[in-house]
């Protein structure tokens, strides 16, 4: 799963990495937001349950829905 | 009066708490944040530090420790819950408190001292500060951005719970006075009952004229007074 800051949230750190890309001359960079990346290993077969399972954690521990958005891959 | 100061792994201002405490006659216990239960206290302090080394968010880890299930009970009982920097980060993950603090706006670890507008004197922390205009307290952290959305803050300014906002030593609160980026320059907050005071600022490192100044005194005095 990936936490990122919401669109509203200012991310100081996503600036000064876009502002240090064009500094390196990538000049076609226009926005950078900085996130976090998450592996979970489930014990569960059944794809929904596990969906669920990792949803509960998301909102419960791993962001904080005040100021961040989450997307889950099921693989 | 009884206190409790909570002591999590990485906290590190718990033992200045404790002796500002003890300066004011307040009878304090520590308590480790894997006890099952707390003592009965009038006070509960979540101290400064770093807490779980600020593993994940400032203040997440910490706040779904043991102790916190009877900490949340105490304050919801309308118990006294303080808490300062890390412990004003564990109150909003908690949810005792809206919003967050995030990193500082110009991404560095700011130590030093500010001065403060109290906004809010009706309550048990603050009543001592009324004879005061601004009052001088050192801020030590790097989250310390306070977030919330628009309806939160307007709910803040609406029910009177903003408790004291960055300014300068005349009480100018502008952009040039706020430290870290905090929304509408906020360095803490209280509840709707006012029993739950969070703040990034440390009263307990100025509480004698040997550390350069009382102005952490005149909360203490006001919590024993009330």
């Amino acid at each position: 799963m990936i936490v990122t800051l919401k669109k509203e949230v200012l991310d100081p750190q996503g600036k000064v990495v876009s502002q240090t890309l064009k500094n390196m001359g990538y000049d076609n960079i226009t926005n950078v937001r900085q996130g976090k990346h998450f592996d979970i290993e489930l014990n569960e077969t059944d794809k929904e349950k596990a969906k669920k399972a990792v949803e509960e954690i998301c909102k419960k521990l791993l962001s904080n829905v005040v100021i961040e958005d989450y997307t889950i891959n099921l693989k | 009066m009884k206190s409790s100061v909570i002591v999590f792994p990485g906290s590190n201002c718990d033992r200045d708490i404790a002796v500002a405490l003890e300066k004011f006659q307040i009878k304090n216990q520590m308590i480790w944040h894997n006890d099952a239960s707390l003592p009965k206290s009038d006070l509960v302090v979540l101290p400064g530090g770093f807490s779980y080394g600020d593993y994940l968010r400032t203040g997440c880890i910490a706040s779904k420790s043991k102790i916190l299930d009877d900490v949340i009970k105490h304050a919801k009982n309308g118990g006294l819950l303080l808490g300062i920097c890390n412990g004003f980060q564990i109150l909003t993950e908690t949810g005792l408190l809206p919003g967050v603090l995030l990193r500082n706006k110009k991404l560095r670890f700011l130590s030093k001292n500010v001065f403060l507008k109290v906004i809010n004197f009706n309550n048990r922390f603050c009543h001592n500060y009324k004879k005061k205009d601004t009052i001088e307290l050192p801020i030590a952290h790097n989250e310390g951005n306070y977030f919330a959305n628009e309806k939160e803050i307007k709910k803040l300014e609406d029910n009177d719970l903003i408790a004291f906002k960055y300014s300068d030593k005349e009480g100018n609160i502008n952009e040039n006075t706020n430290p870290n980026g905090s929304s509408q320059n906020i360095a803490g907050i209280l509840n709707n009952k006012k029993n739950i005071l969070g703040m990034m600022p440390h009263p307990e490192r100025l509480i004698d004229p040997l550390l350069s100044g009382e102005d952490g005194s005149l909360m203490f005095e006001s919590l024993i007074k009330s």
